[in-house]
């Protein structure tokens, strides 16, 4: 099986945000509810860049671990998905999570939080809908997965910044990359979210 | 070879040894494809995360928290959660369980050592006893919606399944938000109302050397508070504060805080929340099952004579006393 992984070639980042833009038309996200996002290190100073961020999927995920009602689980092709059905929007993966993914709708007054939001990896969702349904799509969004493609997000990126796929791939895509023209900024997140960084 | 030519040349080989000495320190700047190297002075991960707990930098959309990039320190409170919190938590819950059940099996229920006296004090007055209970009962709704959050998935969910422990977690969630609107009423309740009398005194010293009652044949004079009740109230107060600071924080989140304010505030909640059951345990446990006689003082406010003589015989005096005088003023006969 196949692990999959996100790697973000700061590098080549222009932060134009069009996987953001992507990833909320793929899946009609909800106004408010950012499952990718685009953050600047360095604004405007030298070292300036910038880095496509989402739910990582980790490895050991702290979201499942510390989820009360255990509503997050990896799939066999190492996905992070959630239950709708089961959550209950108290927000201890947001606490938990390195990456600040899961997003919640705001249901009720103060800081009332609807059912948990995030990246499924454009691979539908985890409660009991049928793959592919559009009971599916309307609570977590497209099944590209299912249909044997990857993420839009990463799929759409104009620099190939963002990249989508079996973690030892795309590791290898970015090593040769780094050998080739010299430079890398590393896999941002990859230490947190898998124990292991690529060395070059 | 004409004198131009050869200046031209001499140009041409000082050019070329220049450049020579000057490649290494281009290279340096350059990519093995000659591009310039835009990571001369770029940001790594590695290296910004060793100045910094966590990767913060400009964000393009309106929610403000997203700007935190990379925050390894939710991994740090996922192990704070789930190994410390879980384990701890259950150590102290249930060592306090077992050292009650202990004291229980040792010591038994302390008796009235003289017997009730069939004669009634009045010990709370009724607005007391409304402020303890309304407290008490939003105690105990919320810690055991508490410890659900916690240690539900472990006990609940295997016994009845995912669907139900959700829907029942789901309610427990906004049973507890709402209920801690009046625990914190009660609280501050009781805060004021019994205030006065547990200020410490210097008669608890001697209480505390007589073994505060727990050693027969000595006597151990207290007011209306003994240190032991005193000891409640404070850290009862000091707890609940805490509590009820950092539940706001959490039931409000991201109003002011950032992620790593949010995961203190978690922190605390749960820690000190855990403290603050074991110690009410040992609170119900001496109000109810533990003595003989104390749970009437909350229950219908009043308690026998002989009680009062045994455990707050200074209290007794006083308010025997204050009530002679009244009897006395009011027999007096207007004039």
């Amino acid at each position: 099986m196949a692990r999959m992984k996100f790697l973000c070639d700061a590098d080549r980042c222009i932060d134009c945000n069009a996987c953001v833009t992507a990833c909320k038309n793929e899946n009609e996200v909800p106004w408010g509810i950012n499952r990718r996002r685009v953050v600047t290190i360095n604004d405007g100073k030298p070292g300036e860049r910038s880095v496509s961020m989402a739910c990582m999927h980790c490895t050991d995920a702290p979201c499942a671990a510390v989820c009360p009602v255990s509503c997050i689980y990896p799939t066999e092709d190492g996905i992070v998905l959630h239950s709708k059905d089961l959550c209950i929007g108290c927000g201890y993966c947001f606490y938990a999570c390195p990456f600040g993914a899961p997003q919640y709708p705001k249901v009720g007054n103060f800081g009332s939080r609807g059912k948990m939001d995030k990246c499924t990896y454009c691979a539908g969702g985890g409660g009991a809908e049928a793959p592919g349904s559009a009971a599916e799509y309307e609570k977590y969004g497209s099944d590209r997965f299912g249909m044997g493609k990857l993420p839009l997000c990463a799929e759409m990126c104009s620099t190939k910044s963002l990249l989508a796929g079996d973690g030892d791939v795309i590791a290898q895509i970015y090593k040769e990359r780094v050998l080739k023209r010299g430079y890398g900024s590393g896999a941002w997140g990859w230490m947190t979210a898998y124990h292991q960084d690529i060395e070059i | 070879m004409t004198f131009l030519v050869r200046i031209r040349l001499a140009t041409v080989i000082v050019l070329l040894l220049g450049l020579m000495l000057a490649v290494p320190a281009v290279a340096q700047k350059l990519g093995p494809d000659g591009a310039p190297n835009p990571t001369a002075s770029g940001t790594s991960e590695r290296d910004l995360l060793k100045q910094v707990p966590r990767a913060e930098g400009r964000i393009d959309i309106p929610d403000v928290k997203a700007a935190v990039l990379i925050q390894p320190a939710g991994r740090t409170w996922d192990y704070f959660h789930e190994v410390l919190l879980h384990w701890g938590g259950a150590a102290i819950i249930l060592g306090t369980i077992g050292t009650l059940g202990l004291a229980y099996l040792v010591m038994g229920r302390l008796r009235i050592t003289a017997g009730r006296s069939g004669q009634k004090i009045t010990r709370f007055k009724a607005f007391e006893r409304v402020s303890h209970w309304l407290t008490a009962v939003s105690f105990v709704i919320l810690g055991l919606t508490g410890l659900n959050i916690t240690f539900g998935k472990i006990v609940l969910l295997p016994v009845i399944g995912p669907e139900a422990f959700s829907d029942i977690s789901q309610i427990a969630k906004y049973v507890h938000n709402f209920t801690s609107f009046s625990f914190v009423a009660g609280l501050l309740l009781i805060i004021v109302i019994f205030f006065r009398d547990n200020i410490p005194e210097k008669v608890d010293l001697d209480w505390i050397k007589q073994g505060g009652g727990f050693i027969k044949g000595k006597h151990a004079p207290a007011s209306r508070f003994n240190p032991g009740e005193k000891a409640v109230y404070w850290l009862s107060l000091l707890a609940g504060i805490s509590v009820s600071v950092s539940g706001f924080v959490l039931l409000f989140p991201f109003y002011g805080t950032n992620i790593a304010d949010m995961q203190i505030a978690q922190g605390v909640h749960a820690v000190v929340a855990v403290l603050f059951v074991a110690l009410i345990l040992g609170h119900i446990y001496i109000g109810t099952l533990g003595m003989e006689g104390a749970f009437e003082a909350m229950g219908s406010g009043e308690v026998d004579l002989n009680w009062a003589k045994e455990h707050h015989d200074l209290w007794l005096a006083r308010k025997l006393a204050n009530e002679d005088r009244q009897t006395h003023a009011s027999a007096t006969p207007a004039e």
